[in-house]
């Protein structure tokens, strides 16, 4: 097995340095842009042997636009154009492509399937163009391309790419590149023939978190199956060992790290879930059984924002937080005034007539918009994720949400803390005929309780629809979840739920590597079930006579 | 017979009729006339109706908790499923080797999931009898442990009601697990005998819709006299005062606790009778909506009446039969439309409005 794909690395080698010597063939004379649009042209018709040589002359030419024309050809995304022969680059946009003019990368707008001719590729040309890639993209000038560069080379052992990384390091400016590259060469004085200089390449590298290094070190520990050592040196053995153990242990505080990120934000979806849940249940003692389909509404908002102005995402998701919090806020009104205020005093038929509500609001989404799952996508600046090491990596979007979370948290502690409107809510949950002979006009008091509290449901639904599929029964699927979140953290304490969503979303994840996801959420409900009879009033009892 | 005499409520009285009349009518149109005649009834509207009175013994068993007791339990379809599943797990046991695996043993989706033997919770399913005492025992040991929890701690009103939805919610999250040994998604189906009658002829779907009928009449007036008892009336003042009860020395959680489990196992043998009929059971019984469609049936027919009930119970499924077949899309927005009018408009359903009405004719 070994011993084939090292073949296939000597054969590719092989072809590769034949590539290169046809290539130096190039006429000289023309100028870049001239040769880029000849080279172009033996790529568009040709057999595929010329294909290969236009390719290899591609990655010749230092031309801006030669590596987006490559990458495009092999991720199949170039064509040219049934109605001119002009080269594009496309990107799939569901119906058919979105097309740039491959030259000079303007666009052209969109165009149908059935219109283009794709480039095609043997699967040896498309073997040695991703070693050209790499080639070219540890030349880039982005020191993210270049360092992800190194790291796809650095996986092969390959004569030529340890060449150009050598050629590389020594015009390499940027620190973490260079240290890439460093890690790539010791590495390979791992498997010197001079013991010493293996020995100080093993201390060197158990300080590094590399994915390529472990998978080394595990090989060189490991047996055939005679039950031999593969490696022979008993000393190097130890060694490797030793620097594995050190490693793993990095690798588990790095893990531990990523359940408790992995936690928190789970802990925040349940927060923002819950939290508005926790104004109009725990303030106000209303059971809201639709307030999964306000988050649903919240999320759909963001879809027709997007659908409102398809190229600016970033800031269609930014503008959704208003408009979302706005229409959840008006509905939640709406369904206070119209249903909720005949029923205070009587929470079981509040919690019945709020399920028809949600009820209604479900099946509406599904004959406005479809029954179907809608798709909303996440801006630029909320995809990926931040890469800290090959053992730890945080998605943005999680991370965002978070952060969202926590700023809606603190807005919300302040208007209820620190605004008129907060001090009317919290006098009338404390006691509302007395905030009535006071003169608070707790009608309208509970209108806006409402809604603040419906409009926090919008801005959660607006962050679930980064996460998760926006559709009818996205609403549902919180519900029960939030509403856990507030009885286990004690009706009435905003804290409470906060300090509940976040220890119930770790719970979660840190359960999740032992029982599984579901039997994890199962085990979670059960404990909630069980606490409950314990402190029937949650983590954080409210205390006093509004208790009651 | 004190208990069956009706004289004074004639709306109970009717609806004891009329249940009297499907269950002995129906059947016997069926097997008395034949295919052609227009008195015969086919068998799908055999089963639809049979699947109502099994729906009508769940509305009042709901409605003895909930109409009676005052507890809203929104997780009482977890019951009706769980003896649903027992009673599935008896006819699957049934198919023997017609499996499309045709093992003896194992049901097929077993063989799928390369199971090599039975699990222990499987044993003894191949016996009605032991299956129709797990229909009622394993709902009602269910009930005994989650209402002794509860009810000891004075979880009551709202709180109570989440967590018998979480209850209901982590059931149904269980059982769509394959892990667990019942079908997973798909659940139990594809039945072919009971008690080595083909499950598909007449004259067992007339059986069952015969029995579903019998338990239903038979339940009906086992609740009528039970809420008369001095249990009924102490649990009955629990709903109504709940500490004023307690300070007159009774254990509120005891009464509590039984009427639960009792109306827990009435849920039990509901599911029962039930899957046969539908043919299926799969998690999706235990889905928390499926529990507050039962609760609105109660709340439509009216509360606290037992008959009330099985009239709503009957009415919403109808209903549902109805506009799911001509227009799906208006189903929802009825069912979320009756939610709201019966709360708002409805308070004691539509057993109050016809009391109601009567009393002003009197007037």
């Amino acid at each position: 097995m070994k011993a084939n794909s090292l073949n296939r690395y000597r054969s590719l080698a092989t072809v590769l340095t034949m590539v290169f010597s046809l290539a130096a063939y190039g006429d000289e004379g023309l100028s870049t842009q001239q040769l880029l649009l000849n080279t172009l042209n033996s790529l568009k018709q040709g057999s595929m042997p010329e294909r290969e040589q236009a390719i290899t002359q591609l990655s010749e030419i230092k031309h801006a636009r030669s590596l987006g024309i490559l990458q495009a050809l092999l991720d199949g995304r170039l064509f040219t154009l049934k109605s001119d022969a002009r080269l594009v680059t496309g990107t799939d946009n569901n119906q058919g492509y979105a097309i740039n003019d491959a030259i000079s990368g303007a666009p052209l707008g969109a165009i149908e399937r059935a219109d283009v001719n794709k480039i095609n590729l043997t699967n040896k040309l498309r073997v040695s163009l991703r070693k050209i890639i790499g080639r070219l993209e540890l030349n880039a000038d982005d020191p993210v391309i270049r360092l992800a560069a190194v790291k796809a080379m650095g996986s092969e052992d390959d004569e030529d790419a340890l060449g150009l990384l050598k050629a590389r390091a020594a015009v390499e400016k940027d620190e973490t590149v260079r240290k890439a590259i460093n890690v790539v060469f010791l590495v390979q004085e791992m498997n010197s023939s001079d013991k010493a200089v293996r020995i100080k390449a093993i201390d060197a590298l158990k300080e590094q978190n590399s994915l390529d290094v472990v998978n080394r070190l595990n090989a060189m520990v490991e047996k055939d199956e005679s039950g031999n050592y593969l490696e022979t040196d008993a000393d190097i053995r130890n060694l490797a060992k030793a620097a594995l153990i050190k490693i793993n242990t990095r690798v588990q505080f790095y893990s531990a790290i990523e359940t408790v990120f992995f936690g928190l934000s789970l802990g925040a979806v349940l927060v923002l879930a819950a939290i508005g849940l926790a104004i109009t249940f725990g303030v106000m003692g209303v059971i809201n059984m639709a307030h999964g389909e306000l988050m649903m509404l919240g999320a759909y908002t963001t879809y027709v924002m997007q659908q409102l102005m398809p190229n600016y995402l970033g800031i269609s998701v930014l503008l959704s937080i208003p408009a979302a919090f706005v229409i959840s806020a008006l509905a939640g009104m709406a369904i206070e005034r119209g249903i909720i205020r005949f029923l205070y005093g009587r929470p079981l038929e509040t919690l019945l007539a709020t399920f028809g509500v949600s009820l209604i609001l479900q099946q509406s989404v599904r004959s406005i918009f479809s029954p179907l799952n809608r798709s909303v996508a996440t801006p630029e600046w909320m995809s990926g994720s931040w890469q800290i090491n090959d053992f730890l990596s945080l998605t943005w979007n999680r991370f965002y949400i978070l952060v969202f979370c926590l700023l809606v948290f603190m807005l919300l502690l302040q208007i209820l803390k620190r605004t008129r409107l907060g001090l009317e809510v919290r006098a009338v949950a404390q006691n509302r005929n007395m905030a009535k002979a006071m003169g608070i006009p707790t009608a309208k008091v509970d209108a806006m309780t409402f809604g603040l509290g419906s409009g926090v449901a919008g801005m959660a639904g607006v962050a679930l629809s980064q996460i998760t599929n926006v559709g009818p029964n996205l609403g549902q699927a919180y519900i029960v979840d939030s509403f856990m979140v507030v009885v286990f953290g004690g009706v009435g304490n905003l804290l409470g739920t906060l300090v509940a969503g976040f220890s119930l979303g770790m719970a979660n994840k840190f359960l999740e590597p032992f029982a599984g996801a579901v039997l994890a959420k199962i085990l979670v409900l059960v404990f909630i079930i069980l606490f409950i009879q314990k402190r029937p009033r949650g983590l954080f009892p409210q205390k006093g006579r509004a208790a009651d | 017979m004190k208990f069956i005499a009706l004289g004074h409520d004639k709306t109970g009285a009717s609806v004891l009729i009329a249940l009297t009349a499907v269950t002995f009518i129906i059947p016997f149109c069926n097997l008395v006339f034949p295919a052609a005649s227009p008195l015969h009834f086919s068998a799908y509207t055999v089963s639809v109706l049979g699947k109502y009175l099994t729906f009508a013994l769940l509305g009042l068993s709901l409605d003895l908790v909930w109409g009676y007791c005052g507890i809203l339990a929104l997780g009482h379809g977890a019951f009706f499923a769980l003896g649903g599943y027992a009673m599935g797990m008896y006819l699957m046991r049934q198919i023997g080797t017609r499996g499309v695996y045709g093992d003896p043993l194992l049901p097929d989706f077993m063989v799928f999931l390369n199971w090599k033997e039975l699990p222990w919770y499987w044993q003894g399913f191949d016996q009605l009898w032991f299956a129709l005492l797990m229909v009622v025992l394993v709902p009602g040991v269910l009930a005994f442990i989650f209402g002794w929890l509860a009810f000891r701690s004075r979880v009551t009103g709202v709180y109570l009601s989440i967590i018998t939805q979480a209850l209901t919610y982590a059931l149904l999250l269980a059982f769509f697990r394959n892990e667990m040994g019942f079908g997973g998604n798909n659940g139990l189906t594809d039945f072919k005998e009971i008690l080595g009658f083909n499950i598909q002829s007449e004259a067992v779907r007339s059986g069952l819709i015969m029995t579903s009928g019998m338990t239903l009449i038979a339940a009906f007036l086992l609740c009528r006299w039970l809420v008369n008892t001095k249990l009924g009336r102490v649990v009955t003042a629990i709903r109504d005062q709940e500490s004023r009860v307690r300070f007159l020395g009774y254990r509120v959680e005891m009464f509590k606790l039984w009427i639960f489990v009792f109306a827990a196992m009435l849920a039990g043998i509901a599911g029962a009778l039930y899957v046969p009929q539908a043919g299926i059971i799969n998690p999706s019984e235990f889905s928390p909506l499926n529990s507050l469609e039962i609760v609105v049936w109660v709340a439509m027919g009216g509360r606290g009446t037992l008959y009330g009930a099985i009239i709503g119970a009957v009415l919403v499924n109808f209903g549902k039969t109805v506009l799911t077949g001509l227009l799906p899309e208006i189903w929802l927005f009825s069912l979320g439309a009756v939610f709201i009018i019966v709360t708002l408009l409805l308070p004691d359903g539509i057993v109050g409005l016809l009391r109601r009405r009567s009393l002003e004719q009197r007037a």
